[in-house]
């Protein structure tokens, strides 16, 4: 399995670097494997060469010789490991709308890493094909984190983003090579499911400039049955990130019967409100069928519209809608003048009129990373 | 010369003989499947115990090779093991060794009981290029003891990181995966060989488990002390399908601390268990380890917060019995 799209374009830019070559043209090499293993940060050791992993809410507790739920954690005689630093299984250049952020750098592009392995296991998972492996079982380039500094600013993008899979489970890697972004004047963006305990959450803010959370639904059983995981972690951890000042924005995938209620949609927006403020965007993206919810359709444009006159109505200041090109809700919004500061079109964008993190035409503060490294 | 020692010198012979060709075997009938359940209606759970078995830190291969043929002569009802084993493969058939092996030396399928099985299986006409020992890793399997084996002239020993897995999902209830190519496209019929033993967080370890090894996720079927994944992933059609009997390795149990090898917590039980049904091998497995922690003063696994209900959703799903009065359980 290979996930290097825009492969062409990616290795233009990255063939002046050694390390990228090498991987990319051979075969992984068993003594290469040790070069991707590094202690982790969030464990506890227990009696019997056990160990707690305390970096996600799932706790796993592991036996020696034994993986955690992630698939990328392995405990090897009482220490725990990751082993995917360095080891990306995904690279391209995407335009920042992809991921989405709406309110980062519109129409810059980011860096967009990712490896194997994920903590939760969504039905309707888009990159089963990396997030539900274990890295041994997908092609790997090696790229430690100076390398993907290096690799974007040769490739002017602005930011890196840990993306596609879950980028929870390389904590490590993200936080080396976020690191190494801000040495070489690289922002840094997380797109995550938010499945993370406080304290790592809370040094990693300490490290990149925004954080994009897919909320999948706003119910326990949705999480339970769907996503095999928990809700409430997930807004505890929202919270914090807008505690600790972090750019944060949303993402509702909107799945037909199945967290597509107008009361859901209502109690999200409430709770957004009370709880994280009317300026954090939430999109409302439409589902396509994947891996295991092949058997529904796509979302019908009327849901999702739904969805947003409803957030509209509970006064949130920015919703969106995302997977429909060319709809008017992709746009950008001033809360107060209501004429149109960013105009997309897709992941493109046509027209921008933030200056300074304001409105151009009222002046009105607009909120968001707006200003480059 | 005894009767086991003259074949296991044609064994390795066979092995070693440069034989070549295509070991994959699709398309072939199973054998075993077909058979009569012997039991007619019920289970039938064979325990074959010798307190001699054990020489020094390992099983004594030439008693295990006779307990071997004991489990087989009273699981199939004859007075001749080869009969035994004619019932269970077809020349032809290429057959897989599922063993478990992620313990390392102590708590894994003994090196020993597969010789002993690969020697009666190529007794019976199956091949020795056409048998296939295999587990999750080639590491696992190293750390276990075996070699690495991985021409096409003789048995091959791999792990699915060597022999590959589906591109396609296989999906049954909560499990949905890639299977091992091994099970799916190389072997007619699988022979599984769990260990006895606890596991930390599903309970115990056993026939239906052992087929975790059969999937590119195991790691996400441990939640909720593995009900239902356990069963679901069982229900994978190549799975039921395929596996025709659990011998399961009893050469020592291990009561607690599983599924590493914890030395302090194995007992000798001197002894290998046989069924066609993974569910009724599953409940006597554990009830004879329930038995031995109860022995040592330790809580039973529902006080330990991790009872196996995967057995009994396995039954529910009809993948055999849990229940005492339909399994026949013979001690050979």
């Amino acid at each position: 399995m290979s996930r290097f799209q825009d492969r062409r374009t990616f290795l233009k830019g990255a063939a002046a670097l050694p390390c990228l070559a090498r991987a990319a043209g051979g075969a992984r090499r068993a003594e290469d494997e040790a070069r991707y293993v590094a202690e982790a940060r969030y464990y506890e050791k227990l009696p019997h060469r056990k160990i707690k992993c305390t970096l996600c809410p799932r706790e796993c507790v592991i036996d020696d010789r034994e993986r955690g739920y992630c698939g990328v954690r392995e405990n090897r005689g009482g220490i725990y490991y990751t082993l995917v630093h360095s080891r990306v299984c995904a690279a391209n250049i995407d335009p920042i709308e992809k991921k989405p952020f709406f309110h980062v750098l519109p129409g810059s592009t980011s860096f967009s890493i990712a490896t194997a392995g994920c903590n939760v296991n969504c039905k309707m998972c888009q990159n089963w094909d990396i997030s539900q492996v274990r890295p041994e079982q997908v092609r790997s380039l090696y790229l430690p984190p100076k390398e993907v500094a290096a690799l974007a600013r040769q490739n002017q993008c602005a930011t890196i983003s840990y993306t596609y899979s879950e980028p929870v489970i390389f904590y490590e890697y993200m936080l080396d090579t976020a690191e190494a972004g801000r040495a070489a004047g690289v922002k840094n963006v997380v797109v995550t499911g938010g499945y993370i305990t406080a304290e790592p959450l809370k040094e990693l803010c300490r490290r990149v400039d925004a954080v994009k959370v897919d909320l999948k639904a706003f119910s326990e059983k949705f999480y339970r049955e769907v996503v095999n995981g928990e809700l409430k972690p997930v807004l505890a951890a929202l919270v914090a990130l807008r505690k600790l000042g972090m750019w944060t924005e949303m993402v509702y995938l909107v799945i037909p019967t199945l967290n597509d209620g107008d009361q859901e949609f209502r109690d999200l927006a409430r709770w957004v409100k009370t709880d994280l403020g009317v300026d954090v965007p939430l999109h409302f993206t439409r589902f396509h069928p994947q891996y295991l919810l092949k058997n529904l359709p796509v979302t019908p444009l009327k849901t999702l519209e739904r969805a947003k006159a409803i957030a509209d109505a509970e006064g949130l200041h920015y919703v969106y809608l995302g997977n429909v090109p060319g709809h008017p809700a992709e746009n950008t919004y001033c809360p107060r003048c209501r004429r149109v500061l960013i105009q997309r079109e897709g992941f493109f964008v046509r027209s921008l009129h933030v200056r300074g993190g304001r409105c151009e035409f009222c002046r009105q503060p607009v909120p968001g990373v707006w200003e480059k490294s | 010369m005894s009767r086991t020692e003259a074949s296991r010198r044609r064994f390795l012979g066979g092995c070693l003989a440069g034989l070549t060709g295509n070991a994959c075997g699709q398309g072939r009938a199973p054998a075993g499947q077909a058979k009569q359940d012997p039991a007619a209606g019920r289970s039938r759970v064979v325990i074959a115990r010798d307190p001699a078995l054990r020489a020094g830190g390992g099983p004594d291969s030439a008693r295990l090779g006779k307990l071997l043929d004991r489990l087989m002569q009273a699981f199939y009802g004859v007075d001749n093991a080869l009969e035994a084993w004619r019932r269970l493969v077809r020349p032809g058939e290429v057959i897989g060794l599922k063993v478990n092996c992620l313990a390392g030396k102590g708590a894994s399928t003994h090196p020993e009981l597969v010789e002993a099985i690969m020697e009666r299986l190529q007794q019976a006409g199956v091949r020795s290029r056409d048998i296939l020992v295999w587990d999750r890793l080639s590491e696992d399997l190293e750390s276990a003891g075996y070699r690495i084996a991985t021409g096409r002239d003789r048995a091959r020993v791999m792990g699915n990181d060597l022999l590959g897995y589906e591109d396609e999902l296989s999906a049954y209830g909560s499990a949905a995966s890639l299977l091992a190519k091994a099970l799916t496209q190389i072997c007619d019929g699988v022979i599984n060989l769990p260990v006895l033993k606890d596991h930390g967080i599903v309970g115990v370890t056993l026939a239906l488990k052992n087929l975790f090894g059969a999937v590119h996720n195991p790691n996400k079927y441990h939640p909720n002390t593995g009900d239902p994944y356990v069963a679901d992933v069982y229900m994978l059609p190549p799975i039921r399908q395929k596996v025709r009997l659990a011998i399961c390795d009893a050469v020592s149990g291990q009561y607690e601390g599983g599924p590493s090898y914890m030395p302090q917590w194995s007992w000798p039980f001197n002894g290998l268990l046989a069924a066609r049904d993974p569910v009724a091998l599953d409940w006597t497995g554990w009830q004879i380890l329930e038995q031995e922690r109860a022995r040592r003063g330790l809580k039973p696994l529902r006080d330990a917060g991790r009872e196996p209900k995967w057995i009994a959703t396995a039954a529910r799903h009809g993948l055999g019995t849990n229940d005492p009065g339909r399994i026949e359980r013979l001690e050979a």
